[in-house]
């Protein structure tokens, strides 16, 4: 299920449109993730408030889409661009990997809500390939 | 039996009263074989839903999304008996239909993101966690006549 050009060509207008509200979009994602699957609030118990309001939410909503923004950059070698990034989430982080396609499904969610007539069918099936490849990067390092 | 607060009960009804199922079952079924090409394998008798456009303007799969979302309000009606509303289709779907029940699941995740696109921020977090758990039950009562 690898991106073929014409995924990497929808996938990059798609981003060019919603990259301004990348931080909305990161913090809403991350606040559906807590409230849908609350067993992923394990790997933010040093948190105060994880409700989506807090600063914490939106800071960490805003790290998020900028590795986002960094995959549609490195979109033609994701698994070698995204390696440090794999490396602090296998080594660091230690995020379960079955975790990326819960926040996946929920970036998702938040580009349905937030671009709906840009969200076609087609539109959304390049970005579920994307964010397969993105998670696939991503556990690159872990074993 | 999966247990439902009034607070639950109430947010459910609430998204369902807000869809149209004529306008908006089309667009799960559409959404289902484009998202997830794999599942065009149940559909022999549906005709050309190959590509993009064929899928768009399939008749039998604008009708069968109708279908399945008046399943759906059968479960919306009878919260407390998602499993009694579902066990003679789950039986369906495994011996004659032969479906692989990891596509109820991505069926499920498919009807949120359209749900999502008509309701827009009234699907809220609360919201969405509330009708995924819904939708959960749902697949569950699905698969449970795979044996």
């Amino acid at each position: 299920m690898s991106l073929t050009a014409e995924d990497k060509a929808i996938v990059k207008a798609f981003w060019a449109k919603a990259s301004g509200r990348a931080e909305e979009v990161g913090s809403e994602a991350l606040s559906r993730m807590l409230a849908v699957y609350p067993q992923t609030k394990t790997y933010f118990s040093h948190w105060k408030d994880l409700s989506p309001k807090s600063a914490q939410v939106k800071k960490h909503g805003k790290t998020i889409m900028a590795g986002v923004g960094e995959g549609v950059a490195k979109i033609d070698n994701l698994n070698a661009g995204l390696l440090k990034l794999s490396e602090l989430h296998a080594f660091t982080l230690r995020v379960d990997p079955a975790n990326f396609k819960i926040l996946s499904l929920n970036i998702l969610v938040v580009f349905a809500v937030l671009l709906p007539a840009e969200f076609t069918p087609e539109v959304h099936v390049a970005l579920d390939k994307f964010l397969a490849a993105l998670s696939r990067a991503l556990s690159e390092r872990y074993r | 039996m999966v247990k439902w607060t009034e607070k639950e009960r109430s947010t459910i009804s609430a998204v369902w009263e807000k869809i149209n199922i004529d306008e908006t079952g089309p667009h799960i079924m559409a959404r289902v074989l484009i998202v997830y090409p794999w599942t065009e394998r149940y559909f022999g008798s549906f005709g050309d839903i190959f590509t993009v456009a064929a899928v768009l303007n399939n008749p039998k799969v604008a009708a069968h999304g109708k279908v399945v979302l008046t399943a759906l309000d059968r479960a919306v009606r009878n919260m407390d008996d998602i499993k009694g509303v579902y066990a003679s289709l789950s039986r369906l779907h495994y011996e004659k239909l032969h479906v692989d029940p990891d596509s109820f699941r991505l069926l499920a995740d498919c009807i949120t993101i359209s749900f999502a696109c008509k309701l827009r921020s009234s699907l809220d977090p609360q919201t969405q966690a509330t009708w995924q758990k819904f939708l959960s039950a749902v697949v569950d009562a699905m698969s449970s006549q795979y044996y």
